[in-house]
């Protein structure tokens, strides 16, 4: 009996390992301490009425940006472990198995557990308020999102100390990734994890198209919305036809693992050359929905530190929605060793070349928007403007490796782990920073705290060129990605050795981030106004922060950066009798339980599977059932918001 | 501030530097010192991709510099403010035009050395045929005409156009030889080929590219250039002194092991085919059958 105990725990959870028993100690330690916190100061309640129940936007949004910081702290980690291991050849810290688990957990959790939700988190605090709107179209759904994007996430992370991380790298292909050579529940976490995540992104799409589409104010055409929420429309629609393939991509390996199917087996007729084709239909169309949204935050700040309207509207929109088609059909272009054939090759390398004619417009329009300017360099300014040269090298490496006889050589080698990096970390994780900077005093009623900010700003800046040019080197010099140790002689050892030093300053850049928060929280200055970097879109027009109802009056648009108009037209005297017309009660959403329930049960027929404990997944599948079959039956759904609750409301704000 | 003024300088001052560097690289610099034809297109088109797009990287990072100089909110600043200007037909078209035709440029000369790498380069009267396979954690290199194999290590006559064929009997890999040419994956059940010709006598670091797990960081060989002479010398050598590659000695090397280099004095004939057959190779049957793809000798 004791034996079987001991037999089943070795499995379930990760022995051997100092690093991890140390992981297992302040795992036991956090969630004591919160526990501990929430239970002594009585905030159970809090939390779950004003947190895990909720259906606001703005409150998953910042749910969303807790969660990003939190992954890209884990991603971190795993990225200065790595970084650490390399800095000299035959290190002995970490042993290929564990480094390989690494890598993978670190491209899984940067590119959907930091940069989606990063992503979700700036479109949950922005679109809506952008657009004039009182919430997203489905505020329900919108929490199920969020909860099952969280509950994924754990799940992926609880693998690191229960029954094993994933190790056949983050794009996990076939037939390594099979059965046949990866026997640990590692694999089984990374296909459940994303499976789950990936229902909640669905919905964020459909949800955020939707929002767009149906709830803009009255005079909010389509060419006058702010580039943000166009940029969110096109992330919206990639994200609608990328994330199938992804879903029955999984699920197939899901099937062979589980149910020893033979879709990408070595044996029996199975293909994995179709693993790799199904992924990348999803992972090259991607990569743009992480990077749109920050090309979007990146022409709202330009144009607000710059004093000036955004230059070429309507070649920024253009290029927006070329960049969302033609990313469909660049996906051979990360794989164009496996033998298409010249003619398929040429085809998507020619593609692939073409996506960098609307990405070099749109760069071209950032500048002529700051010129004959006034430009600010408060802190989101600073990393738009760092990004600006960063994504110009990036997207030049990227028509490098698109040069299909070139890349021979690049593919699998550090060139494109560089270029990845300088664009995903250049584009997407800037465009996070530059939009959370932007938007926090919206978010919490304070500014975060210039000085700190600029000293993050400057190690993590230097620090990423320190630490990926190099990378550009050894990849010419023959190194390749995912190598845990490598031979000395061959002149890699100075480059990685520059490397890890600008990992650790990135890493330096990163605590100095969260001391800023901190900072600023306790002492930061409080933003009074609402329009703190004298903005230009509606979501300035309300004060920090904004009411759980938005607008109190639905406003009516009458241009482009309908804020700055209005501003200017109360600069020159000039009134709108509807600011003055009466309230109106304001139908809203009800709060829920059931999005954090039913994500809950997910997680569980999830952490089940894993293991193959059929009959609990079955319990917990029943569970999801019932949980869909009651809100189905639930007609209590939504309440009004009185004028009288509403004047004493706004009367608060000094806004009546 | 001062602090990004001076980072722009940084910057236009390491890509010059790189820039400069290009030429003088170092022999370590293994795509940048190609010893055979296909390695030289290769780097000839990572040259001109360069060349191409630095005419568009280069004026952006000096464009930035110049108006995040000049154009600051600074109550003594007098250059011109223009806050509603923000159309210029002129201007747009430039900048769509001028990617479109580096594109256009770049795309053709892609698109015609991408065929022309699929067909062999040079002389191609005789050439000879290896044949890879990429193993849990190991390569296993088969020389049909001359009936040895080897393993981990890989000698070539010089002046004379390789055919690789490559296949897998574990998951896929990719065999890159960077001062040769570039990769191409090895993967189970499909036999794919690659030419390769190495214009120098020399030894070349290859390795395995893409991950295969936890040995695949060993997964490095040296392909050992010769000329023509030497390398019949070296064939005799092997077949007089090596011991033979026997089914069980395949069973070993098939398991996951990370192994010193070996040397045996035949090979299996059909082994090959066999291994592409066996690890599904479904899709591969016709093919195989109507005796297209020729995985033992002759060209294309």
């Amino acid at each position: 009996m004791l034996q079987n105990v001991e037999n089943f725990a070795s499995h379930f959870f990760v022995l051997g390992d100092p690093m991890i028993y140390g992981a297992d100690v302040s795992i036991v330690l956090a969630s004591a301490a919160i526990v501990f916190v929430l239970t002594y100061y009585k905030k159970w309640g809090y939390l779950w009425r004003e947190w895990l129940t909720t259906v606001d936007h703005k409150k998953i949004g910042i749910m969303y940006m807790i969660a990003t910081l939190l992954m890209l702290f884990r991603g971190g980690v795993d990225a200065m472990l790595m970084r650490t291991q390399l800095i000299m050849p035959g290190m002995p810290f970490l042993k290929a198995q564990h480094y390989n688990e690494i890598f993978t957990t670190h491209g899984t959790i940067m590119i959907l557990f930091m940069a989606m939700p990063g992503v979700f988190a700036l479109m949950n605090i922005a679109v809506p308020l952008q657009i004039g709107a009182r919430d997203v179209a489905f505020p329900y759904l919108n929490a199920i999102s969020f909860w099952m994007f969280f509950f994924a996430a754990m799940l992926l992370n609880l693998s690191f100390v229960i029954g094993g991380s994933p190790d056949a790298g983050w794009t996990s292909y076939a037939p390594l990734a099979g059965l046949t050579f990866d026997k640990g529940p590692g694999e089984n976490f990374y296909l459940l994890a994303l499976e789950i995540t990936g229902i909640g992104s669905m919905a964020t799409g459909i949800n955020f198209f939707v929002t767009i589409m149906k709830l803009r104010a009255p005079g909010m055409t389509l060419m006058r919305m702010p580039l943000f929420t166009w940029s969110i429309v096109a992330t919206t629609v990639i994200i609608i036809f990328a994330f199938p393939p992804l879903t029955v991509d999984l699920g197939l390996l899901l099937f062979d693992r589980l149910a020893s199917s033979h879709f990408f087996t070595i044996f029996d007729g199975g293909n994995p050359m179709m693993y790799v084709n199904m992924f990348w239909m999803w992972g090259h169309p991607e990569v743009y929905i992480v990077v749109l949204p920050a090309f979007g935050v990146f022409s709202e700040v330009v144009a607000t530190f710059s004093k000036k309207r955004t230059f070429g509207y309507a070649s920024m929109v253009a290029s927006l929605l070329a960049i969302a088609v033609i990313s469909f059909f660049t996906w051979v272009h990360h794989f164009f060793t496996m033998g298409a054939g010249p003619g398929v090759n040429s085809f998507f390398a020619v593609a692939t070349m073409i996506i960098a004619i609307p990405t070099g417009v749109k760069v071209f329009n950032w500048l002529f928007t700051m010129y004959q300017g006034r430009i600010r360099m408060n802190l989101p300014m600073l990393w738009a403007v760092a990004f600006i040269p960063n994504f110009a090298i990036g997207g030049a490496t990227g028509v490098m490796l698109s040069v299909a006889p070139a890349d021979y050589q690049f593919h699998n080698s550090y060139f494109l782990i560089a270029h990845f990096h300088q664009v995903l970390i250049g584009g997407t994780l800037f465009g996070i920073l530059a939009g959370m900077y932007y938007w926090w005093p919206k978010m919490f009623g304070v500014i975060l705290d210039e000085k700190i900010g600029r000293w993050a700003f400057w190690f993590f800046n230097i620090g990423f060129y320190v630490c990926f040019l190099p990378q550009y080197w050894l990849g010419w010099m023959g190194m390749t990605r995912r190598m845990y140790t490598y031979l000395p002689g061959m002149g890699w050892t100075m480059w990685n050795f520059i490397s890890t030093m600008g990992a650790y300053m990135m890493g330096t850049g990163f605590i100095l981030i969260v001391i800023q928060i901190i900072y600023s929280i306790l002492y930061g200055e409080r933003d009074l106004t609402g329009d703190p970097w004298d903005g230009r879109t509606l979501e300035w027009s309300l004060p920090s922060p904004a009411p759980h109802y938005n607008f109190a009056r639905i406003p009516t648009i009458t241009g482009r950066d309908a804020w700055w108009t209005m501003k200017e037209e109360q600069r020159k005297g000039i009134t709108h009798s509807e600011e003055e017309a009466p309230l109106k009660p304001i139908h809203m959403p009800n709060d829920s339980g059931r999005p954090f329930v039913l994500s809950v049960l997910f997680f569980i027929a999830g952490f089940a599977l894993v293991f193959t404990w059929y009959p609990l997944a079955f319990v917990a599948f029943i569970g999801i059932l019932a949980s869909l079959v009651m809100r189905s039956f639930e007609y209590d759904t939504d309440h009004t918001i009185s004028v009288e609750e509403l004047r004493h409301s706004e009367a608060a704000y000094g806004r009546v | 501030m001062k602090h990004t003024r001076m980072s722009t300088y940084a910057w236009i001052a390491a890509l010059s530097g790189t820039t400069l560097l290009l030429p003088g690289c170092g022999e370590q610099v293994l795509v940048f010192n190609p010893v055979g034809p296909v390695g030289m297109i290769e780097k000839q088109m990572i040259i001109l991709s360069i060349i191409m797009i630095s005419i568009v990287v280069i004026p952006v990072i000096v464009l930035l510099a110049m108006i995040i100089t000049r154009y600051r909110d600074k109550p003594n600043n007098t250059s011109p403010y223009r806050p509603e200007w923000s159309e210029n037909r002129t201007l747009e078209i430039i900048w769509w035009a001028v990617p479109i035709a580096i594109v256009g440029v770049l795309g053709t000369f892609t698109v015609q050395r991408t065929f022309a790498l699929v067909r062999p380069p040079g002389n191609t009267d005789n050439p000879l045929t290896i044949q890879v396979t990429s193993m849990d954690w190991k390569w296993l290199f088969q020389y049909p005409d001359q009936k040895i194999a080897t393993v981990n290590y890989c000698e070539i006559p010089s002046n004379r156009p390789i055919q690789f064929v490559l296949t897998s009997n574990a998951p896929m890999n990719s065999f890159w030889v960077p001062q040769l040419g570039g990769q191409e994956y090895t993967m189970p059940g499909m036999a794919m080929k690659l030419w390769l010709e190495a214009n120098r006598p020399g030894v070349y670091y290859g390795s395995g590219a893409n991950f295969s797990g936890e040995g695949f960081a060993h997964m490095h060989f040296n392909v050992v250039a010769r000329p023509q002479g030497e390398f019949d010398q070296w064939v005799q050598n092997v077949k007089a002194s090596a011991p033979p590659l026997t089914d069980r000695q395949y069973a070993t090397l098939a398991q996951r092991t990370i192994v010193q280099p070996m040397t045996f004095s035949t090979n299996q004939p059909g082994l090959f085919e066999k291994i592409v057959y066996q690890d599904g190779g479904m899709y591969m049957r016709r093919d195989l059958m109507k005796g297209k793809i020729h995985t033992h000798s002759g060209t294309d």
